[in-house]
């Protein structure tokens, strides 16, 4: 045990690092994959055979995405939160390390599941039924460490990142359950028939879909901020009631918002309109959050100025804000008429999983690694030069999404002066060309971002550190 | 408000409890009457479950991940019916486990693509998008073309799917097989399979090579009945 930490209780920080470095690992992995499907729809012949066709690619960088990267970091840090606010011990020490390889198995299972075409073929829910009931268990061991974690806290009160955390666990668990029930063909093979079909099918998909938006990429990343942001600011969370308030009110809207995926289909119009509505209620608890993480800078914002760690918390929030405006912007019936099927969807999307949950990341994993390994950060000016090249890279993903996707819809819908359809579809996927290139590039941007923060935290870790001697440009946190 | 907060902030298993609840509502309120209302789902004539070599098909454009590209709903809107024809009704995708909307278009729609384009056109698409699309961004699957089709079993996959409510009856899982086989090969005896499978049926070579069913057989028997079951001009005629 090192001098500084002997006044705190012994933290399981062995299981956190572990789910830390995951987190950058698929990070990379699925930022890879996702500027390799880009560069397909640019160059085709980029298709290389039946393994590494887009079909296939596609559920792989969307999986790696959200549940290998977002999900391990949702589990390092609210595994290093909890412990924190509750001034305890991690509870179940082998059931933590079980926990974090079983979900490392969980990810290949899916992942190589996917290369061999083994799918479920609903989106962001693609892995097979056993590769289902294995996360079945990992999840639930998580749930009761977290519990018991809490069960044995020295604070009174739950600090309010756990209610964030704690909510996007239980809620996870009760999606997975819904959505996947399935029969398997024979208990030794894949595949699986869903048990839900057509148009309940399609509002369960999508009431988990948006869920696993809801509740994992916005609640798990809430919780998130509400540590880490007044951490880094050295300062109280802005506002205690703002945070009860936004916290229910986005726990119950939340989950109604499902059926705006659904739009003009052949679902029910009444459930249509509930989502509609809902999703625009959504705009008000969300911009809550924002307000609470942005407003606890207040008297503090000169540190934005020297602090890029603090920039990219900030400038996460202020992305956040965006696209939980634009989505119930969308939600709308009228506009979702043009949007839905294009890319301007995909660029919604990739503006809140890049600059939102990508930046939010980067700026706890910045925190993390140093506290972790007890060590300065390696190089303030790689920290900056990283985020100045993600969000180029995002500025140019998001605003070519937008013009490929509002021009793609509105020639859909073009029509000529005698009342025929102006554009073949063929004609429409042309035009889509020169911004599926600048797209690409964006996302390259953002990968060679996160190769920055990889060499950079490898350095942290692996630099021998004379004690007391300050490294060139190093800071200590 | 906030003294009874406290309470919850203090009671980790309340506080678990009450998250359940709130986040349970949204969900039952919506999903549960699409499975109570009978007006959900109108009955319209035609629908049929897909035959053992459709089936095949689906499987195929499942695990392909052709729905990334490609969605299978038409909006209720005007150019959309123009382009793709009519709008979608619910019980057109009512035995698909799972449903194949799709969220994205990247490609066209599919959900009315059945005899919109002769089965030599599909297999040199499959083959090399490009050669009849030049602008096409498709990634090509030559290797269907060569491959058997997994029909051996495909009796289980209809025996799961009765198990979901698809209304497959015992005689046509017990000849499954000969049903695939013989859809795609004229020459053989296909009066049981056009007796179990009595509307929308193709009957035909789809790849043009008699000998071995092929997955792309199979994924052409399927993409040619996609929207063709219901006879929308009985309605039209109706109104």
């Amino acid at each position: 045990m090192t001098a500084n930490t002997q006044n705190y209780p012994n933290y399981n920080d062995d299981v956190v690092k572990l789910f830390t470095i995951a987190t950058i690992f698929w990070g990379i992995a699925g930022f890879t994959v996702g500027v390799l499907i880009a560069f397909q729809l640019v160059f085709p012949q980029l298709n290389l055979g039946e393994y590494l066709s887009f079909g296939r690619l596609r559920p792989l960088h969307t999986s790696a995405v959200i549940f290998a990267f977002c999900g391990n970091a949702l589990f390092a840090t609210s595994l290093y939160v909890v412990q924190r606010t509750c001034e305890t011990r991690l509870w179940g020490d082998k059931l933590s390390m079980f926990v974090f390889w079983g979900y490392q198995i969980f990810i290949l299972m899916a992942g190589l599941g996917y290369l061999a075409g083994i799918t479920q073929g609903k989106e962001y829910a693609e892995p097979e039924w056993y590769a289902d009931l294995w996360l079945t268990v990992v999840w639930v061991s998580f749930l009761l460490i977290y519990m018991m974690t809490l069960k044995n806290r020295k604070e009174k009160h739950i600090y309010v990142a756990n209610w964030f955390f704690l909510s996007f666990i239980i809620t996870v668990a009760v999606l997975h359950l819904g959505q996947n029930i399935s029969i398997p063909i024979s208990m030794v093979g894949a595949k699986s028939y869903s048990m839900w079909s057509g148009v309940q099918g399609a509002l369960i998909q999508w009431w988990y879909g948006h869920n696993a938006v809801g509740f994992l990429l916005t609640a798990g990343f809430l919780g998130i901020m509400y540590y880490f942001v007044p951490k880094q600011v050295g300062r109280p969370i802005y506002s205690y009631r703002l945070s009860i308030l936004h916290f229910w009110s986005l726990t119950f809207i939340y989950i109604w918002a499902g059926p705006h995926h659904l739009h003009y289909t052949a679902l029910p119009i009444w459930a249509q309109t509930l989502g509609m509505t809902f999703s625009i209620m959504l705009w008000m608890p969300s911009w809550g959050g924002m307000i609470n993480g942005m407003m606890t800078l207040s008297g503090a914002w000169h540190k934005l100025r020297e602090d890029p760690i603090l920039r990219f918390m900030i400038i996460a929030l202020a992305f956040y804000g965006m696209s939980t405006f634009e989505g119930p912007v969308m939600s709308i019936k009228t506009v979702n008429a043009l949007s839905h099927y294009t890319d301007w969807t995909i660029g919604h999307v990739h503006s809140a999983a890049l600059g939102w949950n990508g930046f939010i990341t980067f700026g706890a994993l910045y925190y993390l690694v140093p506290h972790l390994w007890n060590k300065p950060l390696y190089s303030i000016k790689l920290v900056n030069a990283h985020l100045w090249i993600a969000t180029i890279g995002i500025v140019l993903y998001i605003s070519a999404m937008w013009v490929a996707g509002i021009m793609q819809g509105l020639m859909w819908r073009s029509y000529d002066e005698m009342g025929f359809l102006t554009y073949s579809f063929g004609e429409t996927v042309l035009a889509m060309k020169p911004y599926y290139l600048i797209r690409a590039i964006g996302g390259l941007l953002f990968l060679s971002g996160a190769l920055i923060m990889a060499y950079n935290l490898y350095r942290t870790v692996n630099d021998k550190v004379v004690q007391g001697v300050k490294l060139k440009g190093a800071v200590s946190c | 408000m906030l003294k009874h907060h406290g309470k919850l902030e203090r009671n980790s298993f309340l506080l678990l409890v009450v998250m359940i609840v709130v986040v349970s509502i949204g969900g039952l309120v919506e999903i549960v009457p699409l499975f109570r209302v009978e007006t959900t789902i109108e009955k319209v004539e035609g629908m049929r479950p897909y035959t053992p070599l459709e089936l095949a098909g689906q499987k195929i454009y499942i695990r392909e991940g052709c729905y990334g590209c490609h969605s299978q709903q038409i909006r209720t809107l005007r150019d959309e019916v123009e382009r793709y024809g009519h709008y979608s009704l619910a019980a057109e995708s009512m035995y698909d486990h799972p449903f194949q909307w799709g969220s994205k278009r990247t490609g066209p729609d599919l959900a009315r693509v059945g005899g919109k384009y002769s089965d030599d056109w599909h297999v040199e698409h499959m083959i090399e998008p490009r050669s009849v699309v030049p602008e096409s961004i498709m990634p090509n699957y030559k290797f269907m073309a060569k491959r058997g089709a997994d029909i051996q079993n495909i009796g289980k996959d209809m025996k799961a799917l009765r198990l979901t409510g698809v209304p497959y009856t015992d005689e046509m899982i017990k000849n499954a097989y000969e049903d695939a086989m013989a859809q795609a090969n004229p020459e053989m005896d296909t009066e049981g399979l056009e007796s179990r499978y009595d509307n929308a049926l193709n009957i035909r070579v789809f790849d043009g090579e008699p000998n071995v069913t092929t997955e792309l057989d199979a994924l052409i028997a399927y993409l040619q009945v996609l929207g063709t079951m219901v006879d929308f001009s009985t309605y039209l005629e109706a109104e």
